[in-house]
């Protein structure tokens, strides 16, 4: 009697713990069930390729390509502010930062990642863009550059804490096999542990980019939203985070728009999932390199 | 000074100011948002609902709404979270499923909030018939929940010491009851920063519920699960984006992000504060 009971309760600790991959699988069915009609009318590459998106226009054009792209730019622009920001205090935290100074650094870099995504639009729309378009004669403020900075912004405490993990996996042998040939801290830190923990930061740049790419709520409110293939960084645009939150509202459910947003969702969701397939490879092969289990 | 030193001065100084550049961040945040919005946050905006087509009085109602979003998403999410946990670490399965669930696991971490979103509108506002409601949100914002809640009941059953568990089967005890009556209640403070950091997480959320709870103006307090309902940081939205009066609505959206800021915030430090304590008590 006892024994059935231990074995019902395992089973249904197994059922719950598949919760997780259920919730995924049902994710993609969903996407793909709400996307696939609108590949009916547009060809999927004509869909990604295209250059207009005039959704709710009489015919509708749904050419995505303005939006990829401008997806592309804000986070690529996120990139250059994120990955030296980022990376830089990961390798201040693990070599020059006492316990102290950890103890009070570490937990700013936590409340930094805290930070609501919707208080950085807020952010963004409220101080950041005026003050932009003041101090740079800006036409709009609201446009990718200004979108580029707080995506950084955002992104920096997620690449610090993942790529300071990865410093953390490095073993104290190499540092100290290095300053037994006479090197110092510096080129210990830039020959020797950079390099050891290199596929560990990569890990933590990719899903640095896969959370700006992701990111919803401020693109929504700073990118300026003209769904128009970008000329400059200071041009308004329309990442596909954003198309899909400001347009689900008026779209009617089922029609050829609709669709097209959950298309959009889908393609949102391939990227970043591949993004999080690699970091996951990555990490994988990089703890195997530094010969530790898992 | 050799060359090499000079070399060692300036990149230490390098990173030292990349390190300072968050704390300027997240200082440049903070001094903004509580600059105009201390003089905003009254009693009256904490305990009153809006008036005067969302230019005036407070935003009680979100703050309720709010509440009761995070709520039913912990709810939904901390059994399912804990026992994934548990089956993870206890129940030690196979190495390929171990594996599939880790990836799954990640992978729903890194979904994009819109398309937690999107699944929401679809599964639970649609096909399941709940409307645009507390319940369709809650659910939603669980899902996203769940991966928070997960890695840190692993973290926490993990620095369970491996004796506790043998000494409990070495008494006779199952390997159930050794997981409910010494692993779980050991367990216990790590799984709370979890549900506590979840709810830092859950209640600053905004696209999960655009689709799927959320609404500009409701009268009164929302009387059931199938409600619609404010939230705070789809107020914050709203008042930015929606409406008349832009530069009322932006006063009141100072009050409001000062407010939500403050919430998460506090949550998280009290977060980071438990688990630091927890951690040094294992150590020592």
């Amino acid at each position: 009697m006892n024994k059935k009971k231990e074995r019902i309760i395992k089973y249904l600790f197994t059922m719950l713990a598949f919760a997780s991959l259920a919730f995924l699988v049902g994710i993609v069915l969903v996407l793909f069930k709400e996307a696939l009609p609108i590949f009916t009318k547009v060809s999927p590459k004509d869909f990604l390729l295209g250059q207009s998106w005039y959704p709710t226009a009489e015919p509708a054009e749904f050419g995505i390509l303005p939006l990829i792209l401008a997806s592309l730019l804000v986070t690529l622009g996120a990139l250059v502010i994120c990955v030296p920001l980022g990376v830089g205090s990961a390798l201040y935290l693990h070599e020059l930062a006492g316990p102290r100074q950890r103890a009070v650094l570490k937990p700013v870099i936590e409340i930094l990642a805290s930070v609501p995504s919707i208080v950085y639009g807020f952010f963004g729309m409220a101080i950041l863009a005026p003050m932009l378009q003041n101090s740079f004669n800006l036409p709009i403020g609201l446009c990718a550059l200004t979108t580029s900075i707080i995506l950084g912004v955002m992104a920096t405490p997620t690449v610090a804490s993942i790529a300071e993990d990865a410093l953390s996996y490095v073993p104290r042998s190499f540092r100290e096999a290095s300053f037994a040939v006479g090197a110092d801290r510096w080129q210990t830190l830039t020959k020797v542990i950079i390099p050891a923990a290199g596929s560990g930061i990569s890990t933590a740049i990719i899903l640095g980019m896969s959370r700006a790419i992701g990111e919803t709520m401020t693109v929504l409110m700073v990118a300026g939203g003209s769904a128009v293939i970008p000329s400059s960084i200071f041009d308004p645009v329309r990442p596909m985070t954003a198309a899909i939150a400001a347009e689900m509202g008026e779209a009617s459910v089922g029609s050829d728009h609709y669709n097209a947003l959950f298309a959009i969702a889908l393609i949102l969701f391939l990227i970043t999932f591949v993004f999080n397939i690699a970091a996951e490879l990555i990490s994988r092969r990089f703890r195997l390199k530094l010969g530790l289990s898992r | 000074m050799k060359k090499r030193d000079i070399f060692q001065k300036l990149g230490f100084g390098v990173l030292g100011a990349c390190m300072a550049a968050n704390i300027f961040f997240l200082g440049t945040i903070i001094f903004f948002i509580a600059a105009r919005g201390l003089g905003v946050i009254n009693w009256e905006f904490l305990t009153a609902a809006p008036r005067d087509s969302m230019t005036a009085g407070g935003v009680a109602p979100a703050i309720v709404g709010t509440f009761y979003l995070t709520l039913g998403a912990i709810l939904f999410a901390l059994p399912l979270g804990v026992a994934s946990a548990v089956y993870l670490t206890e129940y030690s399965p196979k190495g390929w499923i171990v594996n599939l669930l880790r990836i799954s696991i990640n992978n729903l971490a890194g979904v994009p909030s819109v398309v937690f979103g999107l699944f929401g509108l679809t599964v639970f506002v649609k096909y399941l018939g709940f409307g645009v409601s507390i319940l369709s949100g809650s659910l939603t914002l669980g899902i996203l929940a769940l991966p928070v809640i997960i890695s840190a009941s692993q973290e926490a059953l993990t620095a369970v010491p491996q004796s506790i568990r043998e000494a409990s089967l070495a008494l006779g005890a199952t390997q159930w009851e050794t997981i409910r009556r010494v692993v779980l209640p050991a367990a216990l403070p790590g799984i709370l920063t979890g549900v506590i950091l979840s709810v830092g997480r859950v209640a600053g959320e905004t696209a999960p519920i655009l689709f799927t709870a959320a609404a500009f103006y409701v009268k009164g307090y929302p009387h059931s699960p199938f409600s619609e309902v404010m939230a705070l940081p789809y107020h914050i939205y709203a008042l930015m984006t929606e409406g008349t009066h832009p530069e009322e609505q932006t006063r009141i959206a100072y009050g409001s992000s000062l407010l939500l800021l403050m919430l998460v915030l506090s949550v998280s430090m009290l977060a980071i504060y438990i688990r630091a304590r927890q951690r040094k008590t294992y150590n020592a």
